[in-house]
């Protein structure tokens, strides 16, 4: 590519770039709304280079960032990627790592989701960061967040401790005009210092590394160059200012611009959250009567002013919950720069049509065969594209990632000694490796009572198709070991472990009503059921099945069973006829629906 | 130039190659251009929304009442994301039936074209000859050549070209076609 050649690159395409410039060797990751490109675009950009950047999907976050330390200790360059849940299940090894410190440069890059648009929660990873001690940056836009991995790398060395940068879906789901550069080549080896008071420190040693540590985020808070910028006012708003961070300065800068106030009022920009630059501490606390910040989510920049006269989501002036939008702050500084209010129409993201699960996914038709085979049962679910299995009425609880077995051991127990309802969970096949594996140990061991199905449909499909372990396919697409889910439920000592494919549901319900009976058995215990199937968005599914033609003759009676109970995007109700018909452009042609229909009026015709 | 486009429809329908598509035509003409859109659960079937802003912004949303111009690839988004739209700004929406706006039966014509999939260029090329969009007809042809997938690129143009040379009278009233 030629030096400063301008690209339109998503922020994690930026991030991928920023890496892959900067003489990163290793990147490890694991899927995640809004991270996953990022991963995937050091892989494209590595083999545009020609350059060497070892890439892996590892099974979970925790996992990507240990091996991401350990490439550290040896003087080399590495990161790890993350949405910000992610960073609860890596948050173990990340605590440690800021008092023992890094040697290569190594960057936690953790993307915030805001609203929440795909995640359980919306936590602020700058938390983690402050709750660490390692500092973060809080990139505004794409091409912002590319220019700091540089400036990240030289801090991680210059101080030897981890860097986070926090993104949020409003950087990393933009794409902008992006300039890109050479990848410098850093020609480093890998060398690796023994030093176990430090790599291995045991509790001896840990006072005085979290002294090191100490002095190391006294030093970066002390450094000029990561103070907050400002554009200066004209001194017509004496005493006041404007504080932001992130996504949300650049929402408020182009509100300030068009309400004429830019150049007006004081406005600083934090792109570092944490720590928090010592001296500018004292100037807001010192010299500012009327302070207004506005960061997403929480209050972390907040919490490091102390004066009394700061407003924000502690005074309750910014709301407490959701994306600040463009509207949503809009409103907040008219009341504090005294402007008139805007008429603003609704412009949410709340109504409109729901998602649902695509024609011909075998997560419908696996949800309606246990929906049906056990109506009064208890369904713990989890995370991925089968949490739509909510929409038919076969998903009770969603936590976090593996959490329906542990939750389904828990529903048994509160239910032992009597006659428990039947508990069927559900687990797809990349949440499985990621973190069901030591709940489904833990069920066997203590003898909890209940169906397990792992919805495998052979990739990790909700975050756009990547390889899990059990493909045999690495991050950059070469030959990987091979880890096959029912080896593993094998090994985990399960007593019944069998395989169906979703598409065949008189054979699914009928094991299902066997594992029924094994769970009831004096022997009994976890039964799983491994349901295969591939992704419909994958090109070679979709080729090596059968389409058939599916039609809807005049027996239909409109009595909808076939919309409320199975919801395929390709049955549509004609409200004119009281008829449904089928959406040939949408339609599968799976043939699943066919014994859905209670008339017998949806009919399999021919091979298409 | 400063040019907001909202661009609304269902998870699945091509939101995001049209988001592209004008992103990359911005590139060409030299303009900074910045587009914010939403990935994960809403792709699946739900209603979606991607931004496009041309122009010295530093922020990739669109407030209420800010966009010159919406591209609706589903009629049932009206009620939902016609509040982006500037009072008087442009809005193409894929529709058989008569009403407000830019009605066009996108989806139609793609499918008589062959690829049903493909009337979301549909509704480009009848933006880019009715909505004053930044871009013209050769500079979107151009990227729509460039990153279409192979099987996909001559009926990509095809329907592209369609929605551009559709008639439309805007007079008062609105008009339908």
């Amino acid at each position: 590519m030629m030096v400063n050649e301008k690209r339109i690159l998503m922020g994690n395409e930026a991030l991928g770039r920023g890496l892959v410039e900067n003489g990163c060797s290793l990147v490890a990751s694991y899927p995640g709304t809004p991270a996953s490109e990022i991963l995937e675009s050091v892989v494209r950009f590595a083999g545009e280079e020609g350059i060497e950047v070892y890439t892996e999907w590892s099974v979970n976050e925790k996992v990507a960032l240990e091996v991401a330390l350990a490439h550290s200790y040896t003087g080399l360059r590495s990161a790890a990627a993350m949405k910000q849940v992610g960073l609860n299940v890596a948050s173990d090894p990340l605590l440690r790592s800021a008092y023992l410190g890094v040697v290569g440069g190594l960057l936690v890059i953790a993307a915030d989701d805001p609203g929440p648009h795909s995640s359980q929660t919306e936590q602020d990873s700058r938390f983690y960061a402050l709750f660490a001690g390692i500092p973060v940056f809080d990139p505004i836009t794409p091409r912002e967040a590319r220019e700091m991995v540089a400036g990240a790398f030289e801090l991680s060395e210059r101080y030897e401790i981890p860097v986070v940068i926090r993104p949020t879906t409003r950087v990393c789901h933009a794409r902008q005009n992006v300039p890109c550069a050479a990848p410098q080549v850093l020609n480093r080896k890998a060398d690796f210092r023994k030093d176990p008071a430090r790599w291995a420190a045991t509790p001896l040693f840990i006072a005085e590394l979290r002294r090191r540590l100490n002095i190391k985020i006294e030093g970066i808070s002390g450094e000029e160059r990561y103070a907050p910028t400002l554009i200066p006012g004209d001194g017509t708003r004496l005493g006041e200012c404007l504080i932001a961070s992130g996504a949300a300065y650049a929402h408020t800068h182009d509100l300030v611009a068009e309400m004429g106030l830019l150049g007006r009022i004081d406005f600083f920009r934090v792109g570092m959250p944490f720590p928090l630059n010592r001296d500018f501490i004292n100037r807001i606390n010192s010299l500012y009567d009327r302070v207004l910040v506005i960061e997403e989510t929480y209050p972390v920049i907040e919490m490091q002013l102390s004066s009394p006269s700061i407003l924000g989501r502690r005074s309750k002036t910014i709301p407490g919950q959701g994306e600040l939008t463009p509207d949503a702050i809009g409103e907040v500084l008219e009341k504090f720069l005294d402007q008139p209010e805007k008429r603003r129409a609704p412009a949410g993201r709340e109504q409109g049509v729901r998602p649902t699960m695509c024609a011909g996914c075998s997560h419908r038709a696996a949800f309606y065969a246990i929906k049906q085979t056990f109506p009064g049962g208890i369904y713990p679910s989890d995370i991925g594209c089968y949490t739509l299995g909510m929409t038919l009425g076969a998903v009770d609880t969603v936590h976090c990632m593996g959490s329906a077995i542990g939750q389904a051991a828990g529903f048994y127990r509160a239910y032992a000694g009597g006659d428990f309802p039947a508990i069927v969970a559900t687990i797809g096949d990349s949440t499985f490796f990621h973190s069901g594996i030591p709940a489904l140990v833990n069920a066997v061991y203590n003898r909890a009572r209940f169906i397990l199905i792992i919805l495998d449909n052979s990739t990790t499909a909700m975050t756009g198709g990547q390889p899990t372990p059990q493909s045999g396919m690495t991050a950059s697409g070469e030959t990987g070991g091979r880890v096959l889910i029912t080896d593993l439920v094998e090994a985990c000592g399960v007593g019944f472990n069998r395989e169906v494919d979703p598409y065949e549901v008189e054979d699914f319900s009928r094991l299902l009503l066997e594992a029924d009976r094994y769970t009831r058995s004096p022997e009994g215990g976890v039964a799983v059921i491994t349901a295969r199937h591939g992704c419909m968005l994958e090109k070679e599914t979709v080729r090596s099945q059968p389409a058939f033609r599916i039609r809807v003759d005049e027996n239909c009676s409109g009595c909808r069973v076939c919309l409320d109970r199975f919801e395929c995007p390709a049955l549509v109700m004609v409200e004119e006829t009281g008829r449904v018909v089928i959406d040939e452009v949408r339609c599968a042609g799976c043939g699943v629906c066919v014994g859905v229909c209670p008339q017998g009026a949806i009919l399999r015709e021919s091979e298409g | 130039v400063r040019q907001q486009i909202v661009i609304s429809g269902l998870g699945g329908q091509g939101v995001l190659f049209l988001t592209r598509v004008l992103a990359e035509a911005a590139l060409r003409k030299g303009l900074d251009v910045l587009t914010s859109e939403i990935h994960g659960m809403a792709m699946r079937g739900g209603s979606v929304v991607s931004q496009v802003k041309v122009g010295d912004f530093l922020s990739p949303l669109i407030a209420a009442g800010g966009a010159d111009a919406g591209l609706f690839l589903e009629e049932r988004n009206l009620a939902v994301h016609n509040g982006y739209l500037k009072p008087g700004g442009f809005l193409a929406v894929d529709s058989r039936g008569p009403g407000e706006h830019l009605r066009l039966d996108a989806s139609g014509i793609a499918g008589r074209l062959g690829s049903p999939v493909a009337a979301n260029l549909v509704i480009l090329g009848c933006a880019v000859r009715h909505g004053g969009l930044f871009c013209g007809r050769e500079a979107a042809e151009g990227v729509i050549g460039r990153i279409s997938r192979d099987p996909f690129r001559k009926t990509n143009l095809a329907a592209f070209q369609a929605g551009y040379s559709h008639e439309w009278n805007s007079g008062p009233g609105g008009g339908a076609s």
